[in-house]
């Protein structure tokens, strides 16, 4: 008995030793705030069996609901999407004003160090399954501002995106063909980025504070 | 009969008063273009009077009528600009930037003065010294000059003793290595080091591509 119960103590230490490796450090909150934060890592999230998931992924297809968050010069494209000559409605997309309702981000062209602190916050903060749009060549390669100090070369180091819609910048059109090819992929269950984003939390994290020096919230943050 | 004519009669006399009332307002707005054209020559007269109390000079520019360059002295120019603030009503600080002269070693200061009542702007121009960049602060005549001064401290590292919000980030957040508009800094390599740059494409010369690759045989005799 005593040998069981030495064991069950043992492996009890074990796995809260494996918790605490799994657990976030937070280091960069003052240590009064740190407890109000969440520690937990994102979890990777395994689809549904067979056809319901096909099911669930249709669903997601026909109601994108994007966020309203124009981080560059290329949300303005979006405004005339928004209204009757493009009419994005009649696709079932539709603009959200908080990232918790909202399940596609758009990136709208060039983003800056102090912008891109913000649109990490955003993502984390969007609930699953959810979709990332790099609008613009700045989101690619860096387009015009590929030299600038003060502004990201590739979207793709700092949080996963689904599709990417080239142009500097791209017209209302070009963007329903992204949001299109958007929908023919999720329908094909090809857009996976929120289990990657938790798969190489690391490194997604090592480069965001690369460049997010003056970083003052929680490493994940939900 | 007659009354025809009276009419058309009437007709010609009030054509002609329409034609002269005319010529009389394009006079009088030729007359208000000459006092104003006057009066800035008056206070261009005056500042000229003023060259040995600030010790100011004229730059060789082709200046256009409304515009006029002053260059002052490091330590007359803030009382330069308080006088004409407020006695030559120059009531408006259209910007204040800086130029850098890293050949000289200069920082050029620039004040843009706009006087409402003639229409009229001065550039105030100061040179500093670019190893000790210090100048006196304005944020007294102008509160709305505390953000250009602190935009000044950030990209060109100029400090303005006194001015308010000087130290805090305005644009850059946590920004670790020299001021990023100095021409000393080399923004391409910043970019590249810390951005994580995408390989551009592969291009070929024409001419070298063809005989490299479509006639391997003939190159020779080219």
């Amino acid at each position: 008995m005593k040998k069981e119960q030495e064991l069950r103590i043992k492996r009890r230490e074990q796995l809260s030793s494996i918790e605490t490796e799994l657990k976030l450090a937070n280091k960069d909150i003052e240590t009064g705030d740190a407890s109000c934060f969440c520690d937990s890592r994102p979890e990777v999230i395994a689809p549904y069996r067979g056809i319901l998931e096909r099911f669930a992924n249709w669903a997601r297809a026909e109601s994108l609901w994007i966020l309203g968050f124009g981080t560059g010069c290329g949300a303005i494209e979006l405004r005339p999407l928004m209204t009757s000559r493009f009419d994005m409605y009649r696709y079932g997309i539709q603009p959200r004003p908080t990232p918790r309702q909202a399940g596609v981000f758009v990136i709208g062209g060039y983003a800056s160090v102090k912008t891109m602190k913000r649109i990490v916050r955003s993502y984390e903060q969007m609930q699953g399954p959810k979709f990332v749009l790099g609008l613009g060549s700045c989101t690619i390669n860096g387009g015009m501002y590929w030299d600038s100090y003060n502004t990201i070369n590739r979207l793709d180091y700092y949080i996963p995106v689904d599709v990417y819609i080239a142009g500097c910048m791209p017209r209302p059109e070009a963007l329903l063909a992204g949001f299109n090819k958007l929908k023919a992929m999720i329908k094909a269950g090809q857009c996976d980025g929120m289990n990657q984003y938790a798969e190489h939390f690391d490194w997604y994290k090592a480069n965001q504070k690369k460049i997010i020096k003056h970083w003052d919230m929680p490493d994940y943050n939900w | 009969m007659q009354d025809m004519a009276d009419v058309q009669n009437r007709e010609n006399l009030q054509n002609r008063e329409n034609l002269q009332n005319q010529e009389n307002l394009q006079n009088q707005e030729n007359l208000q273009d000459m006092k104003k054209l006057q009066d800035m020559k008056k206070t261009a007269d005056k500042i000229s009077a003023l060259k040995n109390r600030f010790e100011i000079s004229f730059p060789r520019l082709e200046n256009r009528d409304d515009l006029l360059f002053v260059i002052a002295a490091e330590q007359h120019a803030v009382p330069f600009i308080t006088w004409l603030r407020d006695m030559e009503s120059y009531t408006h600080l259209v910007f204040f930037t800086a130029v850098d002269f890293i050949e000289d070693g200069l920082f050029q200061l620039t004040y843009m003065l706009h006087n409402y009542q003639l229409h009229h702007d001065i550039a105030v121009l100061v040179m500093i010294s670019r190893d000790e960049p210090v100048m006196e602060s304005i944020h007294h005549l102008w509160p709305h000059a505390a953000t250009y001064q602190q935009e000044l401290f950030e990209m060109y590292g100029i400090e303005f003793p006194g001015s308010p919000r000087l130290y805090e980030d305005f644009a850059l957040e946590g920004w670790q290595d020299i001021p990023p508009m100095r021409r000393e800094f080399d923004t391409r390599a910043y970019s590249e080091e810390t951005y994580f740059p995408r390989p551009g494409r592969k291009t070929f010369d024409t001419v070298e591509y063809m005989k490299e690759q479509l006639y391997p045989g003939e190159a020779e005799s080219w």
